[in-house]
């Protein structure tokens, strides 16, 4: 019986003027929100429920060739829709590899987005966490840091952001569009999350009261050459400690475009363009993917438990890059090197 | 005339589709009326005092019947005699709310009751305790000067210490032409059955208590309550006749069944206390060990010298001890031999029996280090075991009872294709991933122990037997049920099991693999007691049927006592229920074990498992694909449950070496990890092929029924083969278990 206001919000000006008070809080699948507030790690007073939202939740095509997922969508509803499976099958891999069938049928597109870390300490009220609760500390730098991140950490915490289906999306230069109270906005998928700095609270770049509306997906899914390879502590049900999302052009042998996107490492989904430039116009081989690899890693560092995933990351990066020459490797079931 | 025998038939679980339809009831959810609900308060400190609590948040909660805690706590008792259980170490056991002293990580501080389970676990989570923090060390490596021998007691006893040296270990391993050096270590581990604990206490009037508990022992909490609340056993009734998985967690009492109790009995009320899957890392746990193994071999294979240390945690106030270096000897007859286990004291809780304790923390050095020691001598690891087999027991120098381990390893090897291991690694490859075969013997004591049971026919012609054993799913109720029914001679459904009810004659906790044969014993002589009462009935029945017929003269089948030179004398056994004047005819019968006789023989069960392994050579993913236990047990009773029991130790082989551990932080003094998200276990996706042998074996020392106890002989040797068919495949071999991605890079 721990008392709180919910309203299930009948329109999207309505959710959104719903929200505006201390506490307040959107609920999407709530399968991270609400074990969060069983946790005692979240203390919301008002519950906007989001899943009366007809409008947020198709996937439509749009004009320029790419697809518009709503936020409202199921997990599992985008990672099995005919378009999805069709043109973005890179997305719908990572998808797949996340949770479990029955979280991702409650999970949302845009509750995906807004996750938060699965670092330990985060998850007890009674640690101390820099996330949780600013300037207490963060015991994972010299506690159990398996989980955590090896780039773009800081002092003050080296968590990681713990979405598989983000890791695709940031590959694909997918857009968050936005609705709050001063209005519409778009944010490019690779400036949504942000880096810890010092203040690690912050996951994101989302505005307070800000409601996720959809999730646009360029043209180009590379539908032709790609792969997810995400590599965990068990063959299902676990968090990444390293994965990766590849989708490759290729032309006459050569790599016309490529994109790599890294997950279980950064406090984001980790990209570097200057790596997928470096593979412009060459030949798709274990060398080449390689010195991929070493720039994206260049400036990685570890912990005590989780050095391992620098080095891990790397073959990740080099294996991922072989798997996506063969899409045959993605079929469900197929065993393409675990 | 020849009767029909259910043992060894692979009968269902009676309860199955009980269980499997969500019809059998589990402690929590039992539907009792004006059911008042507790939730506990845990302390946020690992060591320390209590100074204060301030509960005024936490009353102003509507809804909130009481607040308990050490201030207010009814009175219990001082003498740790009366907190002892039937599975308590040496010591002086834990006593919830006893006074203000925190003594470690999550411990009970307080518990909330009020009218609805939200109400309570809400008006929890506002209740302020202010402590006083004091130095904790929870850091077992840290600590290791502190290494001392357990204390001597009743756990000792079930669990012998290690013998004493045998010969000159040294000078023998000096001297040996092989040597090989291990340092194991393994972190805690936590039990984690599906049913989390809970306690449901209906408060009958008259001081009078039924008790829904989650334990592996009705007998074991009635015993607990009555000595702690000052009640007569026969004013506390224990029930639990579905044990939601055990694997150890339920052996002793936990404090949810006190916080019911103490509810119940103060505010008159029916009361259920539950834990959620956080407090469930707040008690026994299988404890982290370190491990040192030193054997020696000749050049021709032959084990000279053993040597095999450990070092496990336990609490500041209890010694838990396990029997994890006292096997290695057992098997291989090496002649110098010293061997060691210590205790660690920490600020940690008592760590507790947890599936196959201590055999299978000593089972993972011993055995990886016979394949260490084959691997440098140049021989198959199956040979180097056969060479090394003991057909005596020359660490008690006893006879063993009977032991078919070497038919494990034939049939073993046989059906797993073991001809095919390559000796060195990176032989055999899958696309990216490298192949690799390994093996290892398994060793699980037979602890013998008096058991009770009744046995009552009625007029109905049904048999109805009865024990307060437990049944944590194994399949003891169908079991129990199949025994009994083949001694009367009677259709498995015209017997009925009541079982899992205190009321019923007293048993001791389910745990130990030890079930089947000390209930099942115990079923049988009850069984054996009232089939002579009811030939004696028959033989003075109107014109004396029997004629002057003996006993053996006769055989019990299809409900009737037949002649068996003459299958036309037939006297169902309701016409002597008849004769008897239409009363039931009911026997009580303990059984206890013949010590003088069975001490004299070694007695285990053993097992070999053979298993595939593949790890991708660059990733470091290891995937068990395949793996072949053989198991030789005594008589197998149901095979159909007994491959469930050898599955489900396989599978937890699998965590042993590959996932399970929980995370302690040692700075914090705590566990981290503690919910199931990321405390692993295997999931389905781990699980591959599997596959169960039993292998004939008679026992007619161990017990009536030739049983040994399947529940733990199936965990032992498949973690150790599970790192030795690693090593096979890499050439690396990884001590600090569970084995993790990254440890192969
Ligand atoms: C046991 C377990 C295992 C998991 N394993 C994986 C895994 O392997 N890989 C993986 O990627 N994920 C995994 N997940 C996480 C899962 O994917 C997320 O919990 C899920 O995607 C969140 O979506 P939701 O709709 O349920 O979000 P909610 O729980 O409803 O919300 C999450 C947050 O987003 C906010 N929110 C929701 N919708 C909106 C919106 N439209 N606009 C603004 N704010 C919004 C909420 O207020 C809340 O703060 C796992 C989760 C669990 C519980
Ligand atoms: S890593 Fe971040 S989330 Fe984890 S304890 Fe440190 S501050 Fe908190």
């Amino acid at each position: 019986m721990n008392p709180f206001k919910y309203e299930k919000a009948a329109s999207l000006s309505g959710a959104i003027t719903a929200v505006q008070r201390p506490g307040g809080v959107y609920l999407g699948g709530g399968t991270n929100l609400i074990d969060l507030w069983k946790y005692g790690i979240t203390h919301p007073d008002k519950m906007v429920d989001l899943n009366g939202l007809n409008e947020l939740k198709s996937i439509t095509e749009l004009p320029d060739g790419g697809v518009r997922l709503g936020a409202l969508v199921s997990n599992n509803t985008t990672a099995y829709h005919p378009l999805i499976l069709e043109r973005y099958p890179l997305l719908s891999r990572t998808i797949l590899a996340g949770a479990t069938a029955q979280i991702r049928n409650s999970a949302t597109n845009g509750g995906n987005l807004l996750q938060r870390t699965r670092c330990y300490y985060f998850y007890d009220p009674d640690s101390p966490c820099n996330k949780r609760n600013p300037g207490s500390g963060c015991p994972a730098i010299n506690g159990h840091n398996r989980l955590h991140a090896i780039l773009g950490h800081s002092d003050s915490c080296i968590a990681t952001f713990p979405s598989d289906m983000c890791v695709a999306l940031a590959a694909l230069e997918a857009r968050v569009r936005v609705s709050g109270p001063d209005g519409e906005r778009t944010i490019e998928f690779t400036d949504f999350h942000r880096l810890p700095g010092d203040k690690p609270e912050l996951d994101n770049n989302l505005g307070q009261h800000e409601l996720i509306t959809a999730i646009d997906l360029p043209a180009n899914g590379f539908a032709d050459n790609y792969s997810y390879l995400k590599l965990r502590d068990r063959n299902s049900y676990a968090f990444a400690l390293v994965s990766v999302a590849t989708g490759l052009s290729i032309q006459d042998g050569l790599i016309r475009e490529a994109r790599i996107a890294l997950g279980g490492v950064a406090h984001i989904p980790w990209r570097l363009t200057a790596a997928e430039a470096e593979l412009r116009g060459k030949e798709p081989t274990e060398a080449n993917f390689a010195t991929a690899a070493d720039i994206i890693l260049a400036g990685a560092s570890g912990f005590e438990h989780n050095s391992f995933k620098i080095e891990l990351a790397r073959r990740a990066i080099i294996r991922n890059g072989m798997m996506a020459l063969d899409p045959a490797s993605q079929r469900p079931g197929a065993q393409p090197s675990l | 005339m020849k009767k029909q025998n259910s043992i060894g038939q692979p009968y269902r679980r009676i309860e199955g589709a009980l269980k499997v339809t969500g019809r059998a009831k589990y402690a929590a959810e039992y539907q009792v009326e004006d059911l008042l609900y507790g939730y506990v308060v845990n302390s946020k400190i690992t060591k320390g005092r209590i100074e204060s609590i301030d509960e005024s948040a936490t009353r102003a909660v509507d809804g909130v019947v009481e607040v308990f805690h050490h201030d207010n706590r009814s009175s219990l008792p001082r003498f740790d005699l009366l907190y002892s259980d039937m599975d308590a170490p040496p010591g002086s056991p834990f006593r919830p709310l006893y006074d203000n002293k925190i003594q470690f990580a999550g411990q009970p501080v307080a518990f909330v009751v009020a009218e609805t389970f939200e109400a309570a676990r809400y008006a929890a989570s506002l209740l302020t305790v202010h402590y006083a923090e004091e130095e904790f060390d929870v850091d077992l490596k840290a600590n290791m000067d502190k290494a001392r021998d357990p204390s001597k007691g009743l756990a000792t006893f079930i669990k012998p210490l290690p013998p004493g040296p045998r010969g000159d270990f040294e000078k023998a391993y000096a001297a040996a032409d092989e040597r090989f050096e291990g340092k194991f270590h393994h972190g805690s581990q936590h039990h984690n059955p599906m049913e989390m604990f809970a306690t449901t206490t209906v408060y009958e009037g008259d001081g009078k208590l039924t008790i829904y508990d989650k334990t592996q022992g009705t007998s074991n909490s009635q015993i607990y309550v009555s000595n702690l609340f000052g009640l007569s056993m026969s004013d506390v009734r224990v029930i639990a006749p579905f044990v939601g998985g055990g694997f150890g967690s339920g052996l002793r009492p936990q404090y949810q069944l006190v916080f019911s109790v103490m509810a119940a009995l103060e505010l008159k009320r029916n009361v259920r206390v539950s834990m959620d899957r956080r407090q469930m890392f707040t008690f026994g746990h299988r404890p982290e060990t370190f491990q040192h193994t030193r054997f020696g071999a000749t050049k021709d294979g032959t084990l000279t010298a053993i040597n095999h240390e450990a070092f496990a945690e336990t609490s500041n106030f209890e010694d838990y001890n396990e029997v994890v270096v006292n096997h290695a000897n057992m098997l291989y007859p090496a002649d110098n031999v010293t061997l060691d286990y210590k205790l660690i004291p920490l600020d940690r809780f008592t760590p507790m029996d947890m599936r196959a304790p201590g055999g299978s923390t000593g089972m993972l050095a011993i055995e990886t280090t016979m394949d260490q020691l084959a691997d440098q001598l140049d021989l198959d690891p199956l040979e180097f075991r056969l060479r090394n087999y003991a057909e005596r027991d020359v660490s008690s120098d006893k006879p063993f009872s009977s032991k078919e381990l070497k038919e494990c390893y034939r049939q073993g090897a046989e059906r797993f294709g073991w001809n095919e291991r390559q000796p060195t690694a990176k032989k055999v490859r899958r696309g990216n991933r490298l192949v690799g075969h390994g093996m290892s013997s398994g060793i699980w004591d037979v602890i013998a122990l008096p058991g009770k049971a009744t046995a009552t026919f009625t007029a109905e012609g049904k048999l109805i037997v009865e024990s307060a054993v437990t049944d944590n799913g194994q399949g003891t109720y169908t079991v129990m049920t199949q025994i009994a029914a083949d001694q009367l001679g009677l259709p498995l459904e015209s017997v009925s099991f009541k079982y899992g009810d205190s009321k019923h004659p007293l048993s001791p906790i389910q745990g130990g693999s030890y079930t089947t044969g000390v209930i099942g014993s115990a079923v049988k002589a009850a069984c054996l007691k009232l089939k002579d009462k009811l030939f004696h009935l028959a033989q003075i029945m109107d014109g004396y049927p029997l004629g002057d017929a003996l006993p053996e003269d006769t055989i019990f089948t299809d409900g009737a006592i037949i002649l068996k030179k003459d299958p036309s004398v037939r006297i169902p056994l309701t016409d002597i229920i008849a004769f008897n004047r239409g009363e039931a005819v009911s026997v009580s019968k303990s059984n206890v074990p013949n010590l003088l006789k069975i001490k004299q023989y070694t007695r285990a069960a053993h097992a070999a498992t053979f298993v595939e392994v593949e790890v991708d050579e660059q990733l470091g993913v290891i995937n068990v694909t395949r793996a072949v236990t053989a198991v030789a047990a005594g008589k197998i009773m149901n095979p159909k449950t007994a491959r469930s029991q050898i599955l489900g130790g396989m599978v937890w082989g699998i965590s042993m070496a590959l996932r399970e551990e929980t995370l302690l932080d040692n700075n914090l003094g705590k566990y981290v990890n503690t919910d199931l998200g990321e405390y692993h276990i295997p999931v389905h996706a781990d699980v591959h092929q599997l596959d169960v042998i039993f292998v004939p074996e008679e026992d007619r020392i161990i017990n009536e029924l030739g049983a040994k106890g399947i529940g733990e002989i199936g965990v032992i040797s498949m973690a150790p083969a599970i790192v030795n068919a690693v090593y096979n495949a890499t050439g690396k071999l990884v001590k600090v278990f569970p084995i993790k991605l990254g440890d192969l890079l």
